[in-house]
């Protein structure tokens, strides 16, 4: 593998992994249980698919073959998405999609601290911007996760659940190949290793205050990366592509 | 004593209006100028959280990044706008939730339009354009309303408003320079949209039971029938310039006036709609019941953990 397929493919990873939480965010939009959440699920979403779009098109110019940031978000068979199982999982309730988002904005806070000094410019200014969203987004899925977890019996019951379902994710956030290998060996990209104790006590400080645990069995699930995902993704991305699938070749 | 004495503020308070002094919450007012705003700030504020939904229903189906995220933000401001609109209610001395409950149970209107459904994605092109339009029209002249939070707050509702309607507009001239199935779904979304978006300014004049006392009142400077005819007049060169036809055989530019005569709105549909009759009244009432019936224990936990903390923080201190 070369240094511009590994970079080719880590960029589609993420690009892919903030295209897909943002849809599924976006799912919300006028259905949320607040106004003031409604505004906040639709900025996040906003802020998710921003980024998708500047990590698409510095993949499309990585790849060099011609296609758009477009081409790459719609127009790829499943198998061709990377994105952690985390990201598809549908949005069930409130405390479930604050859930799925608390173990992502984790990740993606202490991610992309180290990604803002990466050797590739271009990677470190779009870390740059980045960063100082995924600070607000950690701050309010944080915050939600010790109201609901701390609220009522009725929320704790099922905010809990919701941790105890999706914890399963959790590691898959971590998955490293050549890919990895080679990009950290360049210093374009952290070594995601490095900080998987900190990351797990981040989220257990906060699910402790939330008065929420993760469970004991624990068993991990992987296969995004590799382009196998779960049931959810298809339908997914049946809407998701929808109109470049059923109009092929056109402008909007 | 008591009576005159109402007489006098009565007439002070008109005397205000007429002199265009802005009412502000804790001057007097008439308690039916209080009532017709709070009826008509919310009814807005309620159109502006309704009308989320038929554009939420292309969210996931936008077809490429930018439209997305385009189609994301507006929504968003329309969230805003629902916000801000119902603390301008509040500032009248209603609540918020009891506002909503009113929308909940039918009691209280929004605007008919997104009582219409969303069926292509032309369809977000016609709302920018024709619905957003429309409601400038409406709006711009609130920007002078009487009653200083209600003009305040519409204009800057105004400002995001017109930048919607750019974004429709652009949606639908994009549409226009594409492919013969592009240019069919935007004519066939057009002649969905027309006839509704010329409803949205209400009854004929003669039919309307609130526009002389709230003209006398300044909440509104225009009447019904003159707002639409600025539309018509606006709209229908744009539609001529990216070669779209409007759906009315009756159109025409009269030569005498400078305006465009147009055909009869069916009013029948018109009151159908009004009454809670049209495609997705039912719908969109129930979609915006569903998300507050969905969020009660969220809002529950919410208020649980605050009263928790505050609990906390007087045995810390």
């Amino acid at each position: 593998m070369t240094k511009q397929e590994a970079l080719f493919e880590f960029l589609l990873r993420k690009a892919d992994d903030s295209l897909i939480i943002g849809h599924r965010l976006s799912e919300w939009c006028g259905h949320g249980p607040i106004l003031e959440e409604d505004i906040a699920l639709t900025n996040i979403a906003l802020d998710l698919i921003g980024q998708a779009t500047e990590l698409y098109k510095y993949a499309a110019k990585v790849e060099d073959k011609g296609r758009t940031e477009d081409d790459l978000a719609f127009l790829r068979l499943e198998r061709e998405y990377k994105n952690v199982l985390l990201v598809e999982q549908p949005n069930g309730d409130f405390g479930k999609t604050i859930v799925r988002q608390f173990f992502f904005d984790h990740f993606e806070h202490l991610f992309y601290e180290g990604l803002v000094n990466s050797k590739d410019e271009r990677i470190a200014a779009i870390a740059t911007k980045t960063i100082k969203e995924i600070k607000y987004h950690l701050r309010h899925s944080s915050e939600w996760v010790i109201r609901l977890g701390d609220g009522t019996e009725e929320s704790h019951e099922r905010v809990q659940e919701s941790v105890t379902a999706l914890s399963r994710f959790i590691d898959e956030m971590f998955y490293q190949n050549d890919v990895d290998e080679i990009l950290i060996k360049e210093g374009i990209i952290p070594d995601v290793k490095l900080f998987k104790d900190e990351f797990y006590k981040n989220i257990e400080a906060i699910l402790e205050e939330a008065t929420l645990k993760l469970p004991a069995e624990n068993y991990q699930m992987s296969g995004g990366r590799k382009g196998v995902h779960t049931e959810h993704l298809g339908y997914l991305l049946a809407e998701l592509q929808y109109m470049q699938r059923t109009y092929p070749g056109m402008e909007w | 004593m008591e009576k005159d004495n109402l007489e006098v503020l009565d007439r002070n308070f008109q005397d205000k209006v007429d002199r265009e002094i802005k009412i502000e919450p804790k001057d007097y007012m008439p308690d039916a100028y209080r009532k017709t705003l709070i009826r008509q700030i919310s009814q807005h504020a309620h159109s502006e959280i309704v009308g989320q939904l038929p554009e939420a229903n292309w969210v996931t189906r936008a077809p490429n990044l930018r439209r997305k995220a385009v189609l994301l933000a507006k929504i968003q401001d329309e969230a805003g706008h629902g916000l801000y609109l119902y603390s301008a209610v509040e500032t009248l001395g209603a609540d918020r939730e009891d506002t909503i409950d009113d929308l909940h149970s039918g009691k209280a209107k929004y605007s008919s339009i997104f009582n219409y459904p969303t069926l292509s994605w032309a369809d977000m092109g016609m709302i920018g354009w024709l619905v957003d339009g429309a409601a400038i029209m409406n709006q711009v002249p609130l920007c002078r309303c009487s009653y200083g939070p209600y003009a305040r707050a519409m204009v800057r509702v105004c400002k995001e408003e017109s930048f919607h309607q750019r974004q429709g507009f652009e949606i639908v001239v994009q549409l226009m320079k594409g492919t013969k199935e592009q240019k069919e779904m935007a004519q066939e979304s057009l002649n969905r949209w027309w006839w509704p978006a010329l409803m949205m300014f209400g009854p004929n004049d003669a039919d309307s039971k609130h526009t002389a006392q709230s003209m006398k009142w300044k909440i509104k400077r225009h009447t019904n029938d003159e707002l639409r005819q600025m539309f018509v007049d606006v709209t229908v060169p744009q539609a001529e310039q990216i070669g779209l036809k409007i759906p009315d055989k009756d159109l025409k530019f009269n030569e005498e006036t400078g305006h465009y005569d147009f055909g009869e709105i069916d009013w029948d549909e018109f009151w159908q709609v009004v009454k809670g009759h049209g495609p997705c009244n039912t719908e969109r009432v129930a979609a915006r019941r569903k998300a507050k019936e969905d969020g009660m224990w969220v809002r529950e936990a919410a208020n649980a953990y605050a009263e928790k903390r505050a609990k906390r923080n007087k045995k810390a201190s």
